[in-house]
């Protein structure tokens, strides 16, 4: 199972799409390892610098309808190239979210309400997240603060985590 | 409790329930291309398990880069072909018969009413049109698919959307469809199926219904869907016909896909058609739509007719329809891409290619093109496109540049104009 704990890369937008996640031009490389150097390169974001602001984060907390539009895996395979394992909004389109599970990462959704929270109270500095799968929180952390956040995960969104995907668990079941 | 066309063929397919609300759903099709499909290919042969599932059910195309543009296509086309060849898939289409996926599978005749499809490709909700359902997935769906012929789905919600009314002169099923968008917004239909009912839908040709299916994704919906009836039975008649004692008997086995009159929607938006004008996008997201009245003017430098959206024949004919005689504005370069080898053929046929070089366009073969700037077509930055196809996005057809979505007609008058402006078909009436 993969590790879901980190430095918080906060993306303060909705409707990030797959196109900024990672540009179709970069579609015809071969390996998942080749996309890591154009992550997030043409997200539309005031102040975001991908060269800069991507290195030592392994979470992203961002705002609603995060993954929108491109069925390429691409977008989830560059964040974890990049040592992004779990992704928390507000909500995600559909099949970003379910490239997630099936490569063993995570997409998980929070209330609109807690994403504000998280927003307020901790973008802006440097913030660290540890998750704890069994009991299903998130520990939000800075300098001076940590907040605990619940999360609800599907019992067979679980099962693709647990079994490091959808392959391993299809193969095994079908 | 009534069903939804979703979950009928939802419980038609269903060969595990996981969990509370997920499915496994067995597939009848599973559709391939070259972006896609070779990671999964890869993977497949790394992990020991280089098989499909059948290869009948699985069809495959080159077409979002070709002929291939360099080495890195070029790869990406060698691993279609050799796998293609070492699993037996037979409908597979190279280049010289190659075309957009979601235009050249339709006219092949490989879809039916009631069938589950999966691609690794957003646009697949297109198939829907035919009463189907079928979803864009990612590579490991995809690899899963290829493997095992299963693909999981979450439980259906679906939301109507009744479209009453006749379209106005010069009004087309692009412009219903960016109307809907906008009214539901980039994430109103998310993890939803969309059907799509009423007068105005039924009629419309297939390629309308495609249109309007193609971008239900752009609202973030799982899949749009049309329900079956004799248009859809006309079109499938060469390929079903050997099945079926008469077209009726065909139609009653599609029914069976129809909505149950008490059937329970998480949302029904009715609209009446006649209301709506041509439309166009102004930003980086489909929902950001105005009618081209309200964007009247403003300059663009490329134009391209194309795409899994619209470039099909209905859409070559509407737009040669207008450039007639014309010659494009000096301001702007303008592209077309018939969408398969059989469309491009036909536009031959009927002079429509003619009058498109008449009028100073580019022709390419068929290909996704400048839709997604991965080959041909593709901006500078601070350069405009009106365009045909389905997304708008930051980057799409080249960094740094803006798309304009709008209907063909609508392209074909600011390709003349060198502005947006909309089409003499537009009349008001």
């Amino acid at each position: 199972m993969k590790i879901f704990n980190g430095k918080i890369l906060f993306l303060d937008r909705s409707d990030i799409n797959t196109d900024e996640i990672i540009p179709a031009k970069y579609l015809t490389e071969l390996t998942k390892e080749a996309l890591k150097p154009y992550c997030l390169e043409d997200l539309s974001l005031p102040g975001f610098d991908p060269k800069r602001d991507i290195a030592g984060k392994s979470v992203i907390v961002t705002r609603a309808n995060f993954g929108c539009g491109s069925s390429r895996e691409h977008a989830p395979w560059v964040l974890e190239c990049n040592g992004i394992n779990l992704v928390i909004a507000e909500n995600f389109a559909r099949i970003f979210r379910q490239n997630m599970f099936n490569c063993g990462l995570m997409a998980i959704s929070l209330k609109k309400s807690e994403i504000d929270e998280i927003f307020a109270t901790f973008a802006g500095a440097e913030a660290t997240l540890v998750t704890d799968l069994a009991k299903k929180t998130f520990t939000v952390s800075n300098a001076k603060i940590s907040k605990v956040f619940a999360f609800d995960i599907g019992e067979f969104d679980l099962e693709l985590v647990k079994a490091g995907g959808w392959v391993n668990y299809a193969d095994s079941k079908y | 409790m009534g069903k939804t066309v979703a979950q009928k063929i939802f419980d038609a397919h269903t060969v595990d329930t996981p969990a509370p609300g997920v499915r496994v759903l067995s597939l009848d099709r599973v559709f391939c291309h070259e972006i896609t499909t070779p990671i999964a290919i890869n993977d497949l042969v790394a992990i020991g398990k280089d098989r499909v599932f059948d290869p009948t059910k699985i069809k495959a195309v080159i077409d979002h880069v070709t002929p291939a543009k360099d080495s890195k296509t070029a790869e990406q086309g060698k691993t279609m072909r050799e796998w293609a060849k070492r699993q037996g898939i037979k409908d597979f289409f190279d280049v010289g018969e190659n075309g957009v996926c979601h235009a050249i599978f339709p006219e092949k005749g490989f879809i039916r009413p009631g069938f589950t499809i999966i691609m690794g490709d957003s646009h697949t909700c297109t198939h829907g049109a035919f009463g189907a359902f079928a979803a864009g997935v990612g590579t490991t769906d995809l690899e899963v698919g290829i493997l095992k012929g299963v693909c999981t789905m979450r439980e259906p919600a679906t939301i109507k959307i009744v479209l009453n009314g006749k379209l106005r002169d010069g009004v087309f099923a692009k412009d219903v469809i960016l109307a809907v968008i906008k009214l539901l917004t980039v994430n109103g239909a998310t993890d939803k199926v969309i059907e799509f009912a009423g007068s105005a839908v039924d009629d419309m040709r297939m390629d309308s219904r495609m249109t309007l299916c193609n971008m239900a994704i752009e609202a973030g919906g799982t899949c749009g869907i049309c329900y079956p009836d004799m248009v859809t039975v006309d079109f499938l008649w060469p390929f079903i016909g050997k099945d079926f004692s008469s077209k009726d008997a065909a139609l009653a086995e599609y029914s069976k896909y129809l909505p149950d009159a008490d059937a329970v929607y998480d949302k029904v938006v009715t609209l009446d058609v006649s209301e709506i004008e041509p439309q166009v996008t102004f930003g980086y997201k489909p929902d950001q739509v105005k009618s081209v009245r309200e964007m009247e003017g403003t300059a663009v430098n490329q134009i391209y007719i194309g795409s899994c959206t619209n470039g099909r024949l209905e859409d070559l004919r509407i737009a040669a329809g207008i450039l007639k005689g014309k010659r494009i504005s000096e301001n702007v370069r303008a592209i077309v891409s018939p969408a398969t080898p059989k469309i491009y053929r036909e536009a031959l046929n009927e002079g429509l290619i003619a009058i498109f070089m008449d009028a100073g366009f580019c022709v390419t073969n068929p290909t996704c093109g400048a839709c997604l700037g991965m080959s041909n077509g593709v901006l500078a930055a601070g350069e405009s496109c009106a365009s045909t196809t389905n997304r708008n996005f930051n980057g799409r057809m080249g960094k740094g540049g803006m798309v304009h979505l709008m209907s063909p007609a609508t392209v074909a008058a600011t390709a003349i104009a060198g502005v947006i402006t909309n089409s003499p078909l537009f009349t008001g009436k």
